[in-house]
């Protein structure tokens, strides 16, 4: 009997969106699955060697801020100049205190399981991306070469 | 206390790390060997189920001890 297979297109890049195309790949390598994930546009960043990821509050009511500060703080306090790295050092340090995975790990445990990483070559294109900032083992292919693994996935995701 | 093999203590660690480890650790044994894994994440019960059951290794005792998980998964 041949693997399931799941196929997780990624379009997101930020600390928050990035966790859940590399917890559901590790997590369905581990059970078993064959997976790959097309990587495009925003969700190119993370594929960067060095991920520079960020999580910002603006624009995004549903995010619980320290201290009550989502109660009290005016919307246009989310927009002030230096907010969105201190929220994204909060959260990373949330993360770690609680045992929760860096994306950094989370990918290497995806490579490890061999999970199959593919670069939208389009938007690499677009955004004048240098293919040798990605991290080794990356494929760059287009719409069809996905098609070619998700026609047969028994899964897919649009994150 | 049943025997085990080999030792796993995914404590402190969340999802979805127990299984991850969990899974690292079942490949490096021989089959009919037993892993006893240690964890603090309340959804690993329900996930350690869920592993067992789609990689067909068998979930022996899932119990909850002093505060900590405790399981024994059978390789198959």
């Amino acid at each position: 009997m041949s693997n399931k297979k799941l196929a997780i297109i990624a379009t997101k890049g930020t600390l928050d969106w990035g966790y859940p195309p590399f917890i559901l790949a590790s997590t369905a390598a581990a059970l078993g699955y064959d997976v790959e994930i097309f990587f495009t546009f925003y969700g190119l960043q993370l594929l960067k060697r060095k991920m520079k990821v960020a999580v910002s509050p603006l624009g995004n009511p549903g995010m619980p801020m320290p201290m009550g500060m989502d109660k009290w703080f005016p919307v246009i306090g989310t927009a002030i100049p230096g907010m969105q790295s201190i929220m994204t050092m909060m959260m990373k340090n949330k993360m770690k205190s609680k045992g929760v995975a860096s994306l950094d790990e989370l990918r290497d445990l995806c490579l490890e399981a061999e999970v199959k990483m593919i670069a939208c070559q389009m938007t690499v294109d677009l955004f004048d991306m240098n293919p040798a900032d990605f991290i080794d083992g990356v494929t760059f292919g287009g719409a069809a070469t996905f098609f070619e693994f998700a026609g047969e996935a028994d899964i897919t995701l649009y994150i | 206390m049943a025997n085990f093999d080999q030792e796993l203590d995914a404590s402190g660690l969340n999802c979805p790390l127990p299984i991850l480890r969990a899974k690292k650790s079942l490949a490096g044994m021989e089959a009919g060997q037993v892993l006893h894994i240690i964890a603090t994440d309340p959804g690993s019960v329900k996930d350690f189920e869920a592993f067992a059951k789609q990689t067909g290794n068998e979930l022996m005792e899932s119990k909850e001890e002093g505060g900590k998980f405790v399981f024994l998964i059978k390789k198959n």
